[in-house]
């Protein structure tokens, strides 16, 4: 696991301000809904609607800032500030988001 | 220091930032409640009382711009505390949440330090804007409490154009003699409870009472459409709740209330007079010693409700006027037209 995909040492420091249960389950969360962030992306670049377009990768990019997902948050900016609707970014983004999902997976059974 | 503790609104319309922030505000000893739009977080804040709000930008519906400016729009928010917590790029977004009037900015992810003393500082300075409210809704009407909020204060007043309204119970000192202190103060009570409530409810305020006396302003310091229809509406419902206090009366016994209903529109000076210290919203002017003679004429020619030309002017022309006899009245050179009008 790269350090990049997920950065350990971010949801260490959550678990010890939030406290474990909370950030297992936090982390669940962002894993859950995420699946409702990527159906409004890709529907919005069906619908070409750049502001849910926007919004939906902004969502994105502050939840994978909350767990240290580094690539993640990364090229969800990138897609927040294009301007552009682009639906090749959006299909590199759900390959990222799968790599994140089992790395914090890993990290949640670890 | 008391570390203080109160009710915030979170507005954000992502899950997970929603309920990391509460577990995070609550784990300082804080009560949230949750909105997932700007929407939803209006509704909530014409509901209930919070104490900060919490607010993200990128939001659907209603973004976080919007309820910044909606807040300022609203004399019964705009004092109240905003911490936006964003991860909306660009320094010029974070520019304009300060200068719609956000107290603070933290970035995303929050850090619960930084969380912790902007929320410290943002509660004490709602309780400050608490206190100051309390205070001046204690010396002053609503109305002038958010003039003054709104302009801030400063002595002097300015030249405008309103209806003034003298309200007096006829004969009080020979009513109240027979009767007990207590029974006179009471009986006060319930005529004034009556008067104010009759005076706000068409847009004016009562900015002076001496002993069974009270004077009224309408148009000023908040404009109404017709200052002059709503001082004669004012003065009409008094004037029926009267009948309904004298009804109770003369059940019990007792005499009968007369109150007497002068209304003169024009141009009047309204401000703040006083010192710094002590000021009381006022106006002065013709107009207003016009009404207080009017006023006094009522029991002359034995009507309940006399009112001026400038007021006649502004009733509709259905409205069920009578002209009575000029008038030369005290302090006025010429002779004045007196105007009543039929309950």
């Amino acid at each position: 696991m790269t350090k990049d995909i997920i950065d350990p040492t971010v949801f260490e420091e959550l678990c010890a301000a939030m406290g474990e249960d909370f950030a297992r389950e936090l982390a669940a969360t962002f894993l859950d809904d995420a699946e409702n962030m990527f159906a409004e992306l890709k529907g919005s670049v069906k619908n070409q609607d750049a502001d849910t377009y926007r919004r939906a990768a902004h969502s994105i990019k502050s939840n994978a800032q909350t767990f240290g997902a580094i690539t993640l948050s990364e090229r969800a900016r990138d897609i927040e500030l294009s301007g552009e609707i682009d639906g090749a970014a959006v299909d590199v983004l759900r390959a990222t988001f799968d790599q994140t999902a089992t790395a914090l997976t890993g990290l949640l059974n670890g | 220091m008391v570390e203080k503790t109160g009710h915030l609104l979170i507005v954000d319309d992502n899950k997970v930032n929603r309920i990391l922030m509460t577990r995070s505000v609550e784990m300082l000893g804080h009560r949230a409640s949750v909105a997932h739009n700007g929407k939803v977080a209006m509704q909530m804040l014409a509901e209930d009382d919070y104490d900060v709000l919490l607010l993200d930008i990128e939001m659907p519906e209603m973004d976080g711009f919007q309820v910044l400016e909606a807040l300022k729009g609203d004399p019964t928010l705009r004092d109240l505390p905003v911490i936006v917590t964003s991860s909306v790029e660009g320094l010029e977004n974070v520019v304009r949440c300060i200068e719609l009037g956000a107290e603070d900015y933290i970035a995303k992810p929050v850090n619960k330090v930084l969380l912790q003393a902007r929320l410290n500082s943002s509660l004490e300075r709602k309780q400050l804007y608490d206190e100051q409210k309390r205070l001046l809704g204690r010396f002053a009407t609503e109305e002038v409490a958010q003039d003054l909020q709104a302009s801030g204060f400063a002595i002097g007043g300015s030249r405008i154009t309103a209806t003034v309204l003298f309200c007096d119970i006829r004969d009080f000192t020979a009513l109240s003699e027979p009767m007990p202190p207590e029974a006179t103060i009471e009986l006060l009570n319930t005529y004034y409870t009556l008067m104010f409530e009759a005076v706000t409810s068409h847009g004016g305020i009562v900015n002076l009472m001496v002993g069974d006396g009270l004077m009224a302003l309408f148009g000023a310091p908040q404009p109404v459409d017709n200052s002059a229809q709503s001082a004669i509406s004012a003065a009409q419902e008094m004037s029926r709740m009267i009948d309904m206090l004298n009804e109770e009366r003369t059940a019990l016994g007792e005499k009968r209330l007369k109150v007497g209903f002068g209304v003169a529109t024009g141009e009047v000076v309204a401000g703040y007079a006083g010192t710094q210290t002590r000021a009381t919203y006022t106006c002065i002017g013709k107009t207003v010693n016009l009404a207080a003679r009017l006023e006094a004429h009522t029991k002359i020619v034995d009507r309940a409700i006399l009112f001026d030309a400038e007021t006649r002017q502004n009733l509709s022309a259905s409205a069920d006027c009578e002209q009575l006899e000029e008038a030369l009245f005290k302090g006025f050179s010429e002779l004045t037209e007196v105007f009543s009008i039929r309950n």
